[in-house]
């Protein structure tokens, strides 16, 4: 199920990636031959198989409704690009 | 008799510094004056800090004249720097986090900080540990110090250089599909990928979560079991951390394998596998079975699928897990944008590399509309199949082996523009990440250049201590893992 340069597009912009159009070629390219190797799972019957999401067959734990994280939001502001009044700034979405 | 500080093992490195024939400033000094002469000749660390090793080496040589002791108290080690460190950069390899700080500890350096280890360095790895050469890092490829012209392997190829070069004792490293194991297999070493659940994977930056597994990266397994006895544990930080008891690794490695059943998986030995390695594989195998292990042929038969397998099931949690990175929390932020979604989209083309966005872009597709049964719920069954063909192979003996990688060492430059062939390395380790089995890879001899060969040993689930004692009564009889590169002495 070869792919071409409209749906390397489509999936760029589902990825939040922007692509130039002449990366878009070769990307396409790259994508194909992966896409390639993965084209032979579909040789397998893999009819009445449970899928296997996780390597353990165990129920997610649950934990005590409890606080247990402290206020870290000036350690972890520190790394952001940009911050103002304990905020993260980001261009404006509404005008 | 004098200790060598570069060829001691963990345990002389402990009892050297436990007499005080050393100090832990002076050991890791030690080391990181070769790591700052000889790094330039191998790229395996992104960060060295000389300030922040030696306070904490001081601090260890505090605690060490308080009267404490511990096996890996004062000693100096290298972590990937896939694992977050307090007040250390900490870049996964990536553009995007060239500028990352990490203001906590991981659960792995959270340990090992209370062991009374010291940081050498945070090392060279394959942007977000995708590849297997070490070459897709926005800092450069590390170079094989068996070969300066090939590879170390990936994605903890700068670890894997590290502790061949001598440059660190030991390292950690992290392994979704083989990326401990067949670094180990290309330079020399014994890398142990555990059962996933077995290592807190919090902190550790996340590929794909279903796979990812940190692990010790050492020169024997005596040494890997020290580290996996700190490593190891359960997490309430991690969702999927397993809640059992940690075995002391050290205790059991002198175990008898008389009667052992090796399992070989006849695909593993098939198509594909360079004559040298089959011929190292088979000689170690030889050895194993002078010690009275039994062999029986056992059959892996959808082992071929694992790589499309994993190829879908990787990208498509990578590409979940890497939409974090978008410019607003962390990292980079592209410098021009004319609206928010600009700014995501050029922060990310800016930041990631090309393996990384095409495997965010493998992933995004195969869970796209209309094509995630086509790709997505049916590599979930193939993994099934793949798990099941290893729990009726397991029937049939104690340990399976096989090769790590099917050729030693490859030369720079030569996969970097072929995808595919890349992938393609790591055929003999996925399926192991897959079924979420234990797997190491143990030093097994040469190539006629020179070139290391790695057998692979893979386990029952939780069964670390059957594959250290395994890979441990090798090493008694074998001196493989004792031989240093050439110029690394």
């Amino acid at each position: 199920m070869a792919i071409n340069l409209e749906q390397v597009g489509r999936i760029a912009r589902l990825a939040n990636i922007e692509i130039s159009p002449g990366e878009a070629a070769q990307t396409s390219a790259a994508l194909n031959g992966i896409l390639g190797l993965i084209e032979q799972l579909q040789s397998v019957d893999t009819a009445g198989i449970t899928p296997m999401a996780h390597a353990q067959e165990v129920a997610q734990r649950l934990r005590e409704d409890c606080v247990t994280e402290q206020d870290q939001r000036e350690s972890f502001q520190a790394v952001a690009p940009e911050t103002e009044a304990g905020l993260y700034l980001v261009p404006r979405v509404i005008e | 008799m004098s200790l060598q500080p570069t060829q001691a093992s963990l345990g002389e490195l402990a009892q050297a510094l436990a007499n005080k024939t050393i100090s832990s400033v002076e050991l890791t000094s030690l080391f990181l004056e070769r790591c700052e002469r000889l790094n330039p000749q191998l790229n395996a660390f992104i960060t060295l800090d000389r300030e922040k090793t030696l306070a904490q080496a001081r601090s260890a040589d505090a605690r060490l004249a308080a009267g404490e002791s511990g096996p890996l108290l004062g000693i100096p080690l290298a972590y990937k720097d896939i694992f977050c460190m307090r007040g250390w950069l900490t870049t996964c390899g990536s553009k995007m986090l060239a500028n990352f700080v990490a203001p906590y500890d991981a659960t792995v350096i959270e340990k090992f900080n209370t062991a009374g280890s010291v940081c050498l360095g945070k090392t060279n790895m394959d942007e977000f540990a995708m590849g297997s050469s070490n070459e897709t890092s926005y800092y450069g490829a590390v170079k094989n110090p068996w070969d300066t012209t090939a590879v170390p392997g990936g994605s903890s190829g700068g670890s894997a250089a590290a502790v061949a070069a001598r440059l660190a004792p030991a390292a950690t490293g992290t392994d979704t599909g083989g990326s401990i194991r067949q670094p180990a297999a290309l330079t020399n070493l014994t890398g142990l990928k555990p059962s996933y659940g077995r290592v807190s994977r919090y902190g550790m930056i996340a590929f794909a979560s279903s796979l990812d597994q940190g692990g010790p990266m050492a020169r024997t397994a005596e040494d890997a079991a020290l580290l996996l006895n700190v490593m190891a544990g359960f997490d309430a930080r991690d969702s999927t951390s397993v809640e059992a008891p940690v075995p002391d690794y050290t205790q059991t490695l002198n175990g008898d394998i008389k009667g052992l059943r090796i399992g070989l998986p006849k695909e593993y030995f098939s198509e594909g596998l360079t004559k040298d390695v089959a011929q190292a594989v088979e000689a170690a195998i030889g050895e194993y079975k002078k010690l009275g292990a039994q062999v029986v042929e056992v059959s892996l038969p959808n082992s071929q699928l694992a790589i499309p397998c994993y190829y879908v099931l990787a990208p498509a949690e990578a590409s979940s897990n890497l939409s974090r990175f978008d410019g607003v929390r962390y990292g980079y932020r592209a410098p021009e944008y004319t609206d928010l979604l600009d700014m995501y989209c050029k922060t990310r083309a800016q930041g990631f590399g090309p393996e990384v966005k095409r495997r965010i872009m493998i992933g995004t597709y195969a869970l796209s509309a209309g094509y995630y049964d086509a790709y997505y719920l049916k590599a979930l069954k193939l993994r099934r199949l793949i798990a099941q063909d290893f729990q009726a192979a397991f029937e049939k003996c104690d340990v399976i082996m096989g090769p790590t990688s099917p050729s030693t060492a490859f030369k720079i430059g030569a996969k970097s523009d072929d995808p595919v062939a890349m992938y393609l390395s790591d055929i003999y380790t996925i399926s192991v990440n897959l079924a979420g089995l234990p797997g190491m890879s143990i030093p097994a001899g040469f190539d006629p250049a020179g070139l290391p060969v790695g057998l692979q040993l893979i386990g029952k689930y939780f069964d670390e201590p059957r594959l250290l004692n395994v890979a441990h009564r090798y090493q008694q009889v074998t001196d493989w893992h004792h031989r240093t590169p050439k110029g690394f002495e």
